[in-house]
């Protein structure tokens, strides 16, 4: 089980990104983080496995949790050893790489030869595009493809939970409900995973849970199936309006009014 | 050049094959260490100026430890050749271990720093270390106890060194182990490193450990290629000493032509630059009036200006050199 504590992250020493920001995911559920462009869910991703160093942030307050274990302060690597591995936003396949080498990397953490090649098999049958370009250079793979190696690369660690950051961004729906039903696939085998999403819709449809980010903050959470009846969540992020039928824009309502009405 | 000290008998067939097998040689040589300076610039985005003084050092390494020392024939019966190749590995691998050391005191605290500020360190490494090495050489030479010494062979009539066909067969066996290396899985994880940090830092590669074994190995591939250029018939001829610079900074048109970040770049970068200087100074010689003296030593940089006119990153180089 994953915890974060009124967690605090500061970039450069002065901006200030996640203010107390505070999530939980239980063993065996999927949970969405849901917010808009700047609302602070890649340095959630960031924070929890150790990549904010990179990017000189630091956490200035609060703790991450994993299994009972402060990981605020572990290198990457330890992270992905205890059981957390993510997939990217933007993907970031090794380009120069082919898919299987890709993969290896994936499990360079793993040193059982015989683990590993259960996973490797369990990628190949999970997408089997991959099985097929297995000697391909990665950069040459289409989106869609990419997408999936990137998952199978996460997968190769045989990890405890998943994180995955915006995967539905910039694919054809078609490929997203593929990717969507991948990732119930990974749950049901025993994975957690922390959904970070854009797509509020298709998180939602397969969450338990879900929080929602603004500015730092949790400012809503919930049920995945109450959160999708919410007003808000139906105006802002599933472009749903009201009852009149006439066009709301999210620009058009107060910022503080939001605020208010998720607060109360 | 032995060229000109043969016999009557020898004719411009002779010569020109007494010239390939030299200038494979010297091309083999910068290769080497081009190939050095390949693997740390892919890796750690560094350009190591210091490469050419890493080389004169391992040379120096190797002649403490297999003259001063006298290991491993102190203990270990058997041939002497079989004990100037564990001295030589022993030699690299102290060159190994300085460059894992230089990559943590003087790189790792950098990373993140402008390009300059990290070229500029080292190039202080390079004086410091050739000022060292010259130090500990000290105005006398050192020998390396060349097992085949400046023994050559016949064939047909041109004669070649056997220090040419040992630095030829040292390249080949090191490319042919980089090529090698590239596969295993710390091979996959220093490519990874080098394609994209921070998505290798998220599968959990130890990022710090890849720039140390990048160091290390360019450190080691320096050395050899310091050990085989100091032997005759080259400049130095067998030993340890100043003349060991004489091709330190002689690599970098090998590199910059081959392209910064490109293992065949190396190769093909370091060959072009041997065979042209080669060449140049055995059919060229009877020009010195017009080119002057020592113009051999200047081709290597024409080369890489025409080279460099024509494809600005390198033949083999990657266009974006840096990648976000």
């Amino acid at each position: 089980m994953l915890e974060i504590a009124n967690l605090e992250v500061v970039y450069n020493e002065v901006i200030l990104v996640l203010r107390g920001l505070s999530i939980e995911v239980p063993d065996g559920h999927i949970v969405a983080l849901l917010g808009a462009n700047g609302a602070g869910k890649t340095t959630t991703t960031r924070a929890i496995t150790g990549l904010l160093d990179m990017h000189d942030g630091k956490v200035t307050k609060g703790s991450v949790t994993f299994d009972g274990h402060r990981i605020d302060d572990d290198d990457p690597s330890a992270i992905v050893r205890s059981g957390i591995t993510q997939v990217m936003e933007g993907r970031r396949v090794f380009a120069e790489l082919t898919v299987d080498e890709n993969l290896i990397t994936g499990g360079i953490t793993n040193t059982d030869r015989k683990a590993l090649a259960v996973a490797h098999d369990r990628v190949m049958t999970m997408f089997p595009v991959l099985a097929e370009r297995r000697k391909s250079t990665a950069g040459y793979l289409s989106g869609g493809e990419q997408q999936m190696l990137a998952i199978g690369r996460a997968l190769m660690a045989d990890p405890k939970l998943l994180i995955l950051d915006e995967p539905s961004l910039g694919l054809a729906p078609k490929l997203v409900a593929q990717i969507r039903d991948t990732i119930v696939e990974i749950n049901t085998a025993g994975t957690s995973v922390l959904l970070i999403e854009q797509n509020a819709r298709m998180a939602l449809s397969i969450a338990n849970y879900g929080y929602v980010l603004e500015t730092g903050k949790v400012v809503m959470d919930g049920e995945a199936e109450k959160l999708l009846k919410d007003e808000d969540i139906q105006e802002f992020y599933l472009g749903l309006h009201g009852d009149e039928g006439e066009r709301k824009s999210f620009r058009d309502v107060k910022h503080y009014k939001r605020r208010k009405r998720w607060l109360s | 050049m032995i060229g000109v000290l043969a016999q009557a008998s020898t004719t411009d067939f002779d010569i020109f094959v007494q010239t390939f097998f030299k200038a494979t040689a010297l091309g083999s040589l910068y290769s080497l260490l081009a190939l050095g300076f390949v693997l740390v610039y892919k890796s750690t985005q560094t350009l190591n100026f210091a490469q050419g003084a890493m080389a004169l050092v391992g040379a120096w390494f190797l002649s403490l430890v297999f003259i001063d020392w006298d290991f491993p024939a102190r203990w270990l019966p058997g041939p002497n050749w079989l004990h100037w190749i564990i001295a030589l590995l022993v030699a690299a691998a102290m060159a190994a271990v300085m460059g894992m050391a230089i990559e943590k005191y003087t790189i790792r605290p950098m990373i993140g720093q402008p390009l300059f500020s990290m070229a500029m360190i080292t190039l202080a490494l390079e004086v410091i270390l050739r000022t060292i090495s010259f130090d500990a050489v000290n105005l006398t030479t050192r020998s390396l106890g060349v097992p085949w010494g400046t023994r050559i062979f016949m064939l047909g009539g041109a004669r070649v060194a056997w220090s040419y066909i040992a630095a030829t067969a040292m390249a080949l066996l090191a490319f042919v182990a980089i090529w090698r290396f590239f596969k295993t899985r710390m091979g996959i994880a220093m490519r990874a490193t080098s394609f994209d940090q921070e998505a290798a830092m998220a599968q959990g590669i130890n990022v710090s450990r890849v720039f140390s074994i990048a160091w290390a190995s360019g450190a080691s591939l320096a050395a050899f290629a310091g050990v085989f250029a100091s032997m005759s018939p080259w400049p130095s001829g067998g030993t340890a000493n100043r003349d060991g610079a004489f091709f330190v900074f002689r690599a970098l048109p090998a590199v910059v032509l081959g392209g910064l970040d490109s293992v065949v770049g190396a190769l093909v970068g370091g060959m072009i630059i041997g065979f042209s200087e080669i060449y140049a100074g055995q059919y060229l010689a009877n020009y010195t009036g017009v080119l002057g003296v020592g113009y051999q030593q200047v081709i290597p940089y024409l080369v890489m200006l025409v080279g460099l006119l024509v494809r600005p990153y390198g033949l083999y180089g990657t266009v974006e050199v840096r990648r976000v």
